[in-house]
C-alpha cells in the first residue's frame, strides 16, 4: 500500500514526520529551560536538587528526541543533512559541544570525585539550555532566512561564507527566533516543575517556580511578535511550479499560511494553548499547565515548519544562489527508501505509547524533598 | 567529483574520527554488556527475593549509570560527524545509510532513554516485576541500537542492495533487507556484542578481585564473580566462533584487509598463519624484502580459516596491487585504469545531460555501467595506495586473537574457582582478575582498528575512498575541532575515571 504512494506524497509525508519529530523536540526543550532557570528558582541547595532530579529524569528523552531529529532528517533528507552539517559546520559543532556537556553534567554533578565540582557541570547545564537553544533557533531561522551555499554538479556544498554557519546568528530574524525559543524552553520548564514537583511545606518555592512561566513568556513575547511580523511581511523564498526554478517571493510565507488554512489554524491554535497554559499557571492553583503549553508548543512548532516546507517552499533556501535551495523534492531520498522507512515510522505510535506509560507510571506520584535526599540513586 | 582535495584535511577527519569513536568505544561495550548483567542479577534477585541481591544490582546498576552518561555524550557526536566532516558521504549513500541511523532512533534510543529512567529512580516508584522488565528493556535496547549502527558499518565494509543513478550522483537503496541480512551485518553483530559481553563481564571480575584481594565485601564478589564468569565463559566461546566467521567474511568480501591482518603479501595455496611475528617496516608492494623479521608460521591454518579449506587459495597483497591472472585476480594497479574510464563517463553522461543529448548519455551511462564496480579505483593515483597499514592491522589482530584465547582460559578457571568455593584463597588468580579488564579493552579497541584501519582506504570498500567522502572544509577547521573534542573528551574521561573509582572504594550502599 505505502509502496503505492507516489514520491512527492512520501515526500510531503517525511517533511511532516520530520517535523513532528522536531516539534516534540521544541515542547521537550523545557528540559534545558529548566537548567536556565535553576539559579533564579532554586535557592537552597534542596531546591536545586529537586530540580535537577526532576529535570534528570526526562533529559535523555530530549537528548534522544533531537538525535532522532538528526537520524530522520539523514534517512529522509540526505541531501540537507550533507548540505547543513558540512556547510554551516561551526554552528553544528557549538550546538553538539552544548549537548555533549549537558549529557554528563546529571549524572556527575553531585558525585564524589567529579573533577570539577558541582557549579561547573550546573554551568554545563545552562551553557546547553541557553547557547544551545538559541543557535538551534537561529539554525531553524536559516530555513527562512536563508543560508550561503552553492552546490555544484555533483551536489557538493560549496560555503560562501567563512564563519561556516555562525552567520546564522548575526542575523535579527534568526537571533530573535533564538532567543525566543530559549524564553519559550524557560516558560516550558517551569510549567513542567510546577507539574512535577511536590510544593508541600515550600510555598516560596512553588511561588517562583510558578512566576517563572509567565515572566519568561513576557520576555519572549516581543521576539515572538517581531519573528511573525516578519514572517508576514518578508520577501520569501519560492518554486516556481512549472520550471522548478526557485524565486524571491514578497509575503511568501504569509501566502503558505493562507494557502493552507489548517497550517494557520495550527499556528493561532497553538499560541492560544500556550498563552492559556501559562495564564493557567499564574493565576490558579491547577498543575496542568504544561499539558496545555507543551501540546501549544507541538502545534506552533509544526505550522513553522510547515511553513517553511509546504506550498512549493524550499525548506533550506540558500541565498548565495537561489537555484542551490533544497526543496522536499529535489534533497529527498529515493521512492524505495522513503516507503521503506514509511513501514518502520508505523512503529511511532507504539514508542509514543509507552512512552507516554511509562511517564504516567513514573510521575504519578510528585517528587518530594524526601526522595532527592534519602535516595542512594538521586542526582 | 570532488575537485581540491586536501589530502591533510582528510588526515584530520580521519583522525577526528578514530578519536571520537575510540573514546566513544571505551564505555559502549561496557554498556552492551553491564545491562544485562544488571538484568541477570535482578532477575535473581527478583526470583530468590534475597535483599543482599538487590544491594548487589543497585551496585552494579550505579557504576552502569556513570559509564552510560559518558557514552551518550561521546556517541552525540559521532552520528553527526558523517555530516560535518564526511558530507560527501553522507549525500553519495544517505539514501541506503541514513535508514539504519534513524531506525536505531525509533527502535532503540527511546526504548533505553525511557527505561533508563525506571530502572535508576523506579524503585520505589512501579512494581517489582515492572522495574525488571524495564531493566532488561535498557539492555535489550542499548544492544539494538548496536545492531542498527552494526548494520550500517557492515554495508560500508560490504555495500549491497543498491545501485548508482547517475543523474543524482549517488548510491540509492535497492533492497533494505540485504542490507539488513547482509553476512558480514550478522557476523558483525554478533561478535561485537559477544565480544561486549564478554569485556563487562571482565569488568565485573575486576572489581570483584579487587575486593577479594582487599578482603571486603566478600560476599558480594563471589556472587559477581560466579554470575559474570559463567557469562563470560559462553561469550568468550561465542566471541571466538563469530570472530572466526569474521575473518571468514573478510576473506570473502575485504581480501586485502585479510592478507594486511595476516601480513600475507604472496598468495599461497595451503597459506599458513603468523601465530606470532614482527612485520618489516620497510616492506612495500612488488619489492623484494622480507615480510618478518621474526615469525612463528602454523602452516595451512589460513586456508582452513580464510576458505574452510587447507590447501585453498589466500591471495596475498602483491596479488591483489598487481593482479593475477592465474587466479583470476584483477589487481588495483589494472582497477585504476578501470575505475578512471568510469569516472570519465560519469562526466561525459552530466555534460551530456546539460546539453540534452540524449543518445551521448545512453552511450557514456553504457560506458559507466561497464566499469562502475571499480568506480573507486579510479579515485586513487597509486596502486600502493589501496594497501593498508599493513603492521598495525597485523599487530591489532594478533592482540585482539591472543587475548580472546587467554580470556576463555581465565573464565574457565575463575568458574571452576567459584564452583569450588576456592576464590578467596587464589590470590594470583585474583591479581590476574583485577588487570583482566583493562586487557578486555585493549582487545576490544584492537578489534576496530582491525575492521576500519584495514580497510582502508575505503569508506565504502571498493566505491568510495576516503578522500572523496569528505566535506569541503580547511584542514584548519578540522584540527581545531579534533583539539576541542580531545580536550573536552578526556577531560570528561577523568572525571568518569575518578567518579568511577570513588563508588568502587565506597562499595555498596549500607554494607
Ligand atoms: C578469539 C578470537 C578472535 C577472533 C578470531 C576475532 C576476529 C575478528 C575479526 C576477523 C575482526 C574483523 C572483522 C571485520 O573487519 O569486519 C574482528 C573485529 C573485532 N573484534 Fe575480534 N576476534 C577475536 C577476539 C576478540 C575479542 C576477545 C574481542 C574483545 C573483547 C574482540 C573484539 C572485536 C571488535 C570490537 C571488533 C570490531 C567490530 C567488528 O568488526 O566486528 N575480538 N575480530
Amino acid at each position: 500500500m505505502i509502496g503505492n504512494l507516489d514520491t512527492a506524497t512520501l515526500q510531503h509525508l517525511w517533511w511532516l514526520l520530520c517535523s513532528v519529530v522536531g516539534s516534540l523536540f521544541l515542547f521537550l526543550t523545557f528540559v534545558q529551560g529548566g537548567q536556565t532557570l535553576l539559579w533564579q528558582i532554586a535557592k537552597t541547595d534542596i531546591e536545586k536538587d529537586m530540580v535537577i532530579n526532576s529535570l534528570g529524569r526526562k533529559w535523555e528523552l530530549t537528548f534522544t528526541t533531537l538525535v532522532l531529529f538528526g537520524g530522520a532528517l539523514f534517512a529522509a533528507f540526505p541531501k540537507f543533512y550533507a548540505t547543513s552539517f558540512g556547510g554551516a559546520y561551526w554552528v553544528w559543532m557549538v550546538i553538539l559541544f552544548t549537548f555533549i556537556i549537558q549529557a554528563v553534567s546529571y549524572e556527575y554533578r553531585k558525585k564524589p570525585g567529579n573533577l570539577l565540582g558541582a557549579r561547573i557541570y550546573e554551568l554545563f547545564l545552562f551553557i546547553n539550555g541557553s547557547l544551545g537553544i538559541l543557535l538551534i533557533g537561529a539554525a531553524i531561522g536559516t530555513f527562512f532566512t536563508g543560508s550561503n551555499f552553492v552546490l555544484n554538479d555533483y551536489n557538493l556544498v560549496k560555503w560562501t561564507s567563512s564563519l561556516r554557519g555562525l552567520e546564522a546568528a548575526f542575523n535579527f530574524f534568526n537571533v530573535s527566533l533564538g532567543i525566543f525559543l530559549v524564553f519559550h524552553a524557560r516558560t516550558l520548564g517551569s510549567l513542567y516543575l510546577t507539574n512535577n514537583l511536590d510544593f508541600t511545606g515550600m510555598p516560596d518555592f512553588e511561588k517562583r517556580v510558578r512566576t517563572g512561566a509567565l515572566v519568561n513568556l513576557l520576555c519572549g513575547l516581543p521576539f515572538l511578535l517581531y519573528v511573525l511580523g516578519m514572517l508576514a511581511f518578508m520577501k520569501g523564498y519560492a518554486i516556481d511550479q512549472d520550471t522548478g526554478r526557485v524565486f524571491m517571493e514578497s509575503g511568501k510565507y504569509l501566502h503558505n499560511l493562507l494557502a493552507m488554512p489548517a497550517v494557520s489554524a495550527m499556528l493561532a491554535g497553538g499560541l492560544v494553548l500556550v498563552i492559556a497554559g501559562v495564564v493557567l499557571n499564574a493565576f490558579s492553583r491547577s498543575r496542568a499547565g504544561i499539558w496545555l503549553a507543551g501540546p501549544g508548543t507541538v502545534l506552533t512548532g509544526l505550522a513553522l515548519l510547515l511553513t517553511a516546507g509546504y506550498n512549493n517552499t524550499p525548506f533550506y533556501p540558500s541565498k548565495a544562489d537561489l537555484q542551490s535551495s533544497l526543496t522536499i523534492f529535489n534533497a529527498s531520498s529515493s521512492h524505495y527508501t522513503l516507503s521503506a522507512m514509511t513501514y518502520v515510522a508505523m512503529v511511532i505510535p507504539i514508542v509514543l505509547a509507552y512512552i507516554a506509560w511509562v511517564w504516567y507510571l513514573m510521575d504519578r506520584g510528585k517528587l518530594k524533598a524526601e526522595d532527592v535526599t534519602a535516595q542512594e540513586d538521586s542526582y | 567529483m570532488i575537485d581540491h582535495f586536501d589530502p591533510v584535511m582528510v588526515d584530520w577527519a580521519r583522525a577526528q574520527f578514530a578519536l571520537t569513536a575510540m573514546y566513544h568505544w571505551i564505555f559502549v561495550p561496557l554498556t552492551l554488556g553491564l545491562s544485562f548483567l544488571c538484568a541477570f542479577f535482578e532477575t535473581i534477585y527478583v526470583r530468590t527475593g534475597n535483599e543482599d541481591w538487590k544491594r548487589l544490582t543497585r551496585f552494579w546498576m550505579k557504576l552502569f549509570g556513570i559509564n552510560f552518561a559518558i557514552g551518550v555524550a561521546t556517541g552525540i557526536i559521532l552520528e553527526f560527524e558523517f555530516g560535518t566532516n564526511w558530507s560527501n558521504y553522507s549525500w553519495m549513500v544517505g539514501d541506503i545509510f541514513g535508514a539504519p541511523l534513524a531506525i536505531e532512533g525509533i527502535v532503540a534510543f527511546f526504548l533505553e532513554a525511557t527505561f533508563f529512567a525506571v530502572m535508576f529512580f523506579g524503585w520505589d516508584r512501579v512494581s517489582k516485576r515492572f522495574h525488571l522488565v524495564s531493566t532488561w528493556m535498557v539492555a535489550i535496547g542499548s544492544n539494538l541500537s548496536a545492531l542498527w549502527i552494526l548494520v550500517a558499518n557492515a554495508w560500508m565494509q560490504h555495500p549491497t542492495g543498491m545501485k548508482f543513478n547517475p543523474d543524482a550522483a549517488r548510491f540509492e537503496m535497492q533492497n533494505v533487507m540485504e542490507v539488513i541480512l547482509s553476512p558480514v551485518a550478522i557476523s558483525k553483530f554478533t561478535h561485537t556484542t559477544s565480544s561486549s559481553f564478554l569485556l563487562a563481564s571482565l569488568f565485573v571480575i575486576s572489581v570483584s578481585c579487587w575486593y577479594l584481594l582487599k578482603k571486603r565485601h566478600i560476599l558480594l564478589a563471589k556472587r559477581s564473580i560466579t554470575v559474570a564468569a559463567t557469562f563470560g565463559l559462553i561469550a568468550a566461546i561465542f566471541t571466538a566462533a563469530t570472530g572466526d566467521e569474521a575473518a571468514f567474511a573478510v576473506a570473502k568480501h575485504q581480501p586485502m584487509k585479510l592478507a594486511a591482518f595476516e601480513g600475507l603479501w604472496h598468495g599461497e595455496k595451503g597459506a599458513g598463519i603468523v601465530a606470532a611475528g614482527i612485520p618489516n617496516p620497510d616492506k612495500k608492494p612488488g619489492d623484494s624484502e622480507q615480510a618478518f623479521s621474526f615469525e612463528v608460521r602454523i602452516p595451512g591454518l589460513l586456508s582452513i580459516l580464510a576458505k574452510r579449506s587447507a590447501s585453498a587459495y589466500v591471495p596475498g597483497i602483491n596479488d591483489l596491487v598487481f593482479g593475477n591472472p592465474e587466479h583470476g585476480i584483477v589487481g588495483a594497479e589494472q582497477r585504476i585504469e578501470l575505475g578512471k574510464k568510469a569516472i570519465t563517463a560519469l562526466a561525459e553522461y552530466k555534460k551530456a545531460q546539460k546539453n540534452k543529448d540524449t543518445a551521448g548519455m545512453e552511450t557514456a551511462l553504457a560506458t559507466f555501467d561497464q566499469y562502475r564496480e571499480h568506480l573507486g579505483y579510479g579515485y586513487l593515483s597509486d596502486p600502493a595506495e589501496a594497501v593498508p597499514p599493513v603492521a598495525i592491522s597485523f599487530y591489532s589482530f594478533h592482540i585482539m586473537v591472543i587475548l580472546g584465547t587467554f580470556f576463555i582460559f581465565l573464565c574457565i578457571a575463575f568458574l571452576a574457582g567459584a564452583l569450588k568455593g576456592k576464590l578467596e584463597n587464589l590470590t594470583v588468580l585474583q591479581l590476574a582478575g583485577v588487570t583482566t579488564f583493562f586487557l578486555a579493552l585493549i582487545a576490544s579497541q584492537a578489534g576496530w582498528v582491525v575492521a576500519e584501519v584495514g580497510r582502508q582506504p575505503w569508506t565504502i570498500q571498493d566505491l568510495l575512498p576516503v578522500s572523496v567522502a569528505r566535506s569541503n572544509l580547511t584542514a584548519d577547521t578540522v584540527k581545531t575541532t579534533f583539539f576541542m573534542f580531545l580536550g573536552l573528551f578526556t577531560l570528561l574521561l577523568l572525571a568518569e575515571i575518578r567518579i568511577m573509582t570513588t563508588q568502587i572504594g565506597k562499595g555498596p550502599e549500607e554494607d
